[in-house]
């Protein structure tokens, strides 16, 4: 909201400049979000009388006039306003000074080879108005020579953010009572003529809707002669932003800005029957002074004629009975709407105005009379006409709530010692009623104000927040103990195992597209309202999003990439915190030891997996490759880790070729996902490791060749050998993968070197026979059969 | 005997030129060997009388060893010649580059929500967590934001077509703050808690993202007041910004979920970086000549009604909340300057303002990472 300190001073006695008021309504709660000074944006404009004004030599549409500016010197200035004519007085902006409306800095210069001192300015372009049809044009006898900003007397603006919570001070009048209150002057309130009518109101004003519409309170005036406002008033409302319509319009616009009350102007004349706030009809229409119209239900609240309706109630008026040059008779509407229903009915229709944003967030219920009586004179100054008795329909609610307080509470919750005096100046200053015994009444404007928490905040905030001294939060006994969560420890694991091998942490949009997530298998939720197409499904997988930022990379000349996400996957049954990784392109660059470069393969995935989810905790000993690692991969290089079927840990492998087409990427990518919360928690809570001493004795190894199946998985091989005497077998590794030459067709070799531990004693040869055999014996179980 | 000290002469300087193993093996076995010369001569010490043998023993023995000795430092000398020329053969160019390592990185939201938890910790706050796709009810209501509240038009909210089940739609939570109900309503009182994570708003420009981070803190508990507040940001900025000159200004400004509500500016200089851009640094009064004020955080005392819905008793219990931006936290430590770069996934990005794996933050290392 904006205002001048001229405006504001009208209600407040003040010596403050306008770098003190700015302060001081900061530290009261009403953020300023700008201050202008209009004296130094218009330095540079002054007042000058065109002396002469002949066509330009050299363009149809120009002229070259000469001005005088009070110095004497007449100066030459080219201008295209078609009524730029000898004898008009204006506004000129000299080289040097910056237009207000544009940010463009004047000088010196040549049109089509005719110099130009200067410009003469249009009010569009010193933000004074929207013409821009020609230049300002002053009354004769403006003072030329005077600097624009003197003459049109400007003074600083304020532009304040007013929280939802203050209405009362969305007027200019509520600013200055809580700038008094905050000891920065007198407030003097708007004095409220009174009013008395000449005849009795000859329309019948009726609220067949008391819930939406508590009270209905309006008077005519006959006999008003519309047109422009008067130059004060016109001043205040284009410093507020608000252009100048019409006296009518004005004065309404002048009440809700000043007083926070917005109230509305009916031609008697387009009117027909009793004018009655009620409830809208299902399909019901209007249409509004924004020139839309609008379609209404029954639970809007409207303000119609026998006619039609009239008024979309405290949100905005109908273009069929507004106020016109020509009217002479008006219907004056002061009301009090439901500020809930209001809220709904402004959001259904999608219609924001200013009377809605002071409705909806509650204007003062007793300020009815005052505002109509305000109004009314308002109206009579601008317009004259002879005002009706006023009628009232129903009343507002006027029960003060009451709050039973305890001064201590300055302390104890708003952390400032605040004497009992001064707070007692303080609710008084704000129009809250003190009983002896802390007994609150608040304003009936103050819909804010509900506890004592409430009152403690106006208390502090009048008296200072600077004044809150930082008081120690009580230590906690002993040294601080660990607050992580298992799952928060497990995933910081993760993440700087995932970094330590080499993979940069990205963190990308929750939000996917539907073609992105129809890639995983589709999301199930989709918003409703999403910012743009591609940020409409909440992932269901990490991985598209890493495949759109491997894209990025790829397209800005990366060749090798290895990325990693932590962070939610979204299901229809819940979250799920996850780790995903991409790693694109390049394993190793071609380089000149290793020759080629080299692409990663599913198997560094699956490393990556294994050794990520060991840092995690997981028992990795125990997990199983199983397949169904979903459509996204590749079906013959994608596998699944399982602690059992239905546990699945983790997968990986590489990208389905249709799936990297999908995402327009051109070189391999393998990826991994781990499910981080299907880890098994580990059991037990204690430090101490089970008992453990190094053997004494050196394990010894023994190599198997083993032919096989081609399609027998050589993980089930290697396992059975490896649980074939796990008494005394400590490891198994496959060392070597033949097919070819020697070995037969559909068959494949594979060696497997067997670690045994001794205890006590030496294996004897008997022993260790004995223990070939059980390898040989299990091998033969999947089908293999011992290398002669 | 002249053959003797023939013999030593002929040895020693053959021995010493021979130039290679064999030719020293060859000449082992021609002195030394079975039929060698000075084995045969070694022989003739059995036939010699008693006499004799006292005269030529000393003398044939003194050869052999003598022989024997220069076999010796020959055959060391002739492998020590060796290993040099292999060792010669094997030098390699060790200005070729070896092998790349991956240099991986940790994300600056991570890095620094790690950060928080650290100093947190240390005032006994613990880390909660709640879900991001929320309930009407949670994210709105029980933060005294009932339907009609004009403040919720503010949220800039993302919907779900999906009903919630406490009434109203299905949302992507605007804020941290719902975690304190879920908190409360779970923990009870007292209680001291950061919750980081993801929040959403529907708005994009320069400086805001439709997603962002957000790190909400509550304490509930008896006579918590303002001042407990004002220390608590202080405590907190000054660990994030390793600096004792951090000066926060509080205004009273409006939440729903707070009374009174608390705007806190915190006071920053202009210092010029290497690029000589002019770059916003914490620290000292916003009120120094040269100084500013910047908004931080909101905050203030959580509303009875938010401490009621969640299930505690306002008479008996009050305390503060506050909600601060961790992508802001770090580009203001860090000094990145594009919030969407945040999220973009650049590699090139990601290793500049990324983190070491080893950069865990610790109190008694210091939580932050020094460029």
């Amino acid at each position: 909201m904006k205002f001048s300190l001229e405006w504001l001073k009208y209600y407040l006695e003040t010596e403050a400049s306008a770098e003190e008021i700015s302060a001081k309504l900061n530290a009261i709660g009403i953020e300023v979000e700008g201050l202008e000074d209009p004296a130094e944006s218009l330095a540079g404009f002054t007042i000058a009388r065109v002396l002469t004004a002949k066509p330009h030599p050299d363009a149809d549409r120009l002229q070259v006039l000469t001005v005088d500016t009070g110095t004497g010197d007449a100066l030459q200035v080219v201008c295209g306003a078609p009524n730029a004519r000898a004898g008009l007085v204006g506004v000129l902006g000299s080289p040097g000074a910056t237009v207000p409306a544009n940010g463009m800095q004047l000088r010196k210069s040549e049109i089509r080879g005719v110099e130009s001192n200067g410009m003469m300015c249009s009010s569009r372009e010193l933000e004074l108005g929207d013409d821009h049809e020609g230049i300002i044009e002053l009354p004769e006898d403006a003072p030329v020579g005077t600097g624009f900003a003197e003459y049109s007397a400007s003074t600083p603006i304020f532009d304040v953010a007013i929280t939802p919570n203050r209405p009362d001070c969305m007027g200019v009048m509520g600013i200055a009572r809580d700038l008094a209150a905050a000891g920065l002057g007198t407030f003097k309130p708007v004095e409220v003529p009174e009013i008395v009518g000449a005849f009795p109101c000859p329309m019948e004003i009726r609220t067949d809707d008391p819930e939406g519409c508590p009270a209905f309170y309006g008077r005519v005036i006959r006999g008003v002669k519309n047109g422009p406002s008067p130059e004060w008033m016109q001043r205040r409302l284009i410093a507020a932003g608000q252009r100048p319509i019409s006296a009518l319009v004005d004065a309404t616009n002048y009440l809700m800005l000043a007083c926070g009350r917005p109230a509305h102007a009916y031609d008697l004349a387009k009117l027909s029957g009793a004018v009655v706030a009620r409830r809208a009809k299902d399909g019901e229409e209007v249409a509004a002074l924004n020139e839309k119209t609008y379609s209404l239900d029954s639970d809007m609240t409207v303000i119609a004629d026998e006619r039609q309706v009239h008024d979309i109630a405290g949100i905005m008026g109908g273009e069929d009975s507004g106020v016109t040059e020509g009217t002479t008779d008006v219907l004056l509407e002061i009301a009090y709407f439901d500020p809930a229903s209001i809220g709904t009915t402004g959001r259904r229709l999608g219609l924001a105005s200013d009377a809605r944003t002071r409705f909806e967030r509650g204007v003062d219920p007793a300020f009815l009379d005052d505002g109509l009586a305000l109004l009314t004179d308002l109206i009579q100054q601008c317009c004259g006409g002879e005002a009706s008795e006023a009628v009232r329909a129903g009343s507002p609610p006027m029960d003060a709530k009451s709050v039973a307080y305890d001064p201590a509470l300055a302390a104890n919750l708003g952390g400032v010692a605040i004497p009992e005096d001064e707070q007692r100046r303080i609710l008084a200053a704000l129009d809250f009623e003190v009983s002896s015994d802390w007994q609150v009444t608040v304003p009936l404007r103050r819909h804010d104000v509900e506890g004592p928490a409430d009152i403690v905040e106006e208390v502090v905030r009048i008296h200072g927040l600077d004044s809150v001294l930082s008081a120690p939060l009580p230590r906690m006994e002993g040294v601080a103990r660990p607050t992580a969560t298992p799952a928060q420890k497990l995933e910081r694991k993760v993440r700087r195992a995932a970094a330590a091998a080499g993979l940069n942490e990205a963190v990308t949009w929750s939000f996917i597209s539907e073609k992105e997530a129809a890639a995983v298998g589709g999301g199930h939720w989709v918003l409703d309202n999403p910012i743009s197409e591609d940020l409409k499904v909440m992932r269901p997988s990490l991985l598209p999003g890493l495949l759109s930022a491997a894209r990025r990379n790829l397209d800005r000349g990366a060749s090798s990439l290895r990325l990693f996400e932590i962070g939610r996957r979204y299901l229809a049954e819940g979250e799920h915190p996850s780790l995903a990784f991409v790693l694109v392109g390049d394993r190793l660059p071609r380089d000149w030891q290793s020759g080629k470069a080299q692409a990663f393969d599913a198997y560094d995935a699956k490393a990556l997996c294994l050794s990520l989810l060991e840092a995690a905790g997981a028992p990795v000993g125990n997990l199983m490759i199983m397949g169904e690692a979903g459509d996204f991969y590749h079906p013959g290089q994608s596998a699944t880790l399982r602690l059992g079927p239905k546990n699945q840990l983790a997968s990986f492998g590489a990208i389905h070729p249709r799936t990297l087409e999908a995402f327009d990427i051109d070189v391999p990518v393998v990826a991994g996902g781990i499910h981080l919360d299907a880890i098994p928690a580990k059991k037990g809570g204690g430090f101490a490791r089970t008992a453990y001493a190094p053997p004494a004795l050196q394990s010894v190894t023994r190599d198997f060749a083993f032919l096989v199946d081609a399609d027998v998985p050589a993980g089930d091989l290697l396992r059975a050998v490896k649980n074939s005497d796990k008494a005394n077998i400590v490891d198994a590794r496959i060392f070597d993968l033949f097919q070819g030459q020697g070995v037969p067709e559909g068959k494949k070799s594979l060696a497997i070197e067997v670690t045994l531990q001794p205890g006590e004693k030496s294996y004897t040869d008997e022993e260790l026979k004995a223990i070939a055999d059980k390898v040989v014996a299990a091998a033969a179980k999947q089908g293999a059969e011992l290398r002669g | 005997m002249a053959d003797i000290e023939q013999l030593n002469g002929d040895a020693q300087s053959r021995i010493g030129a021979a130039e290679d193993l064999a030719a020293l093996e060859a000449l082992r076995v021609e002195f030394l060997g079975k039929q060698g010369s000075v084995s045969a001569l070694l022989k003739t010490l059995g036939k010699m009388t008693p006499e004799e043998r006292q005269e030529q023993g000393p003398k044939i023995h003194a050869l052999r060893e003598g022989v024997q000795a220069a076999l010796t430092a020959r055959k060391e000398a002739l492998e020590n010649a060796a290993l040099e020329s292999q060792l010669a053969a094997e030098t390699l160019d060790l200005s070729l580059p070896a092998p790349g390592m991956p240099q991986g990185s940790i994300h600056p939201v991570s890095q620094v929500m790690d950060e928080l938890a650290e100093i947190f910790a240390d005032l006994g706050f613990a880390v909660a967590t709640g879900p991001e796709i929320e309930d009407d009810w949670y994210n709105f209501t029980a933060l005294n934001m009932p339907e009609s509240h004009p403040a919720r038009a503010m949220h800039d909210t993302f919907y779900f077509p999906d009903q919630a089940p406490k009434g109203g739609k299905m949302l992507l939570r605007t804020h941290t703050s719902p975690v304190q109900v879920r908190t409360m309503l779970e923990d009870g009182a007292p209680l001291r808690i950061i919750a980081p994570g993801r929040v959403y708003r529907s708005d994009s420009d320069a400086t805001h993202t439709p997603m962002f981070h957000q790190i909400e803190g509550l304490v509930i508990d008896k006579g918590i007041h303002l001042g407990h507040l004002k220390w608590t940001l202080e405590t907190f900025l000054k660990a994030f910004f390793e600096r004792e000159d951090i000066v926060l200004r509080l205004r009273p400004s409006y939440f729903p979920f707070t009374e009174p509500s608390v705007e806190v500016d915190v006071g920053f200089a202009i210092e010029n970086g290497q690029d000589g851009k002019g770059r916003r640094v914490l620290g000292g009064s916003g009120d120094e000549p040269g100084h500013g004020w910047m908004e931080l955080l909101g905050s203030g005392m959580v509303n009875s009604r938010v401490i009621e819905m969640s299930g505690l008793d306002p008479d008996q219990c009050q305390g503060f909340a506050f909600g601060v931006g961790v992508d802001r936290l770090a580009m203001l430590k860090y000094g990145m300057d594009d919030l969407r770069a945040f999220f973009d996934g650049d590699v090139r990005w990601l290793r500049h303002y990324g983190f070491s794996a080893f950069d865990q933050p610790t109190l008694s290392a210091g939580v932050g990472a020094r460029a």
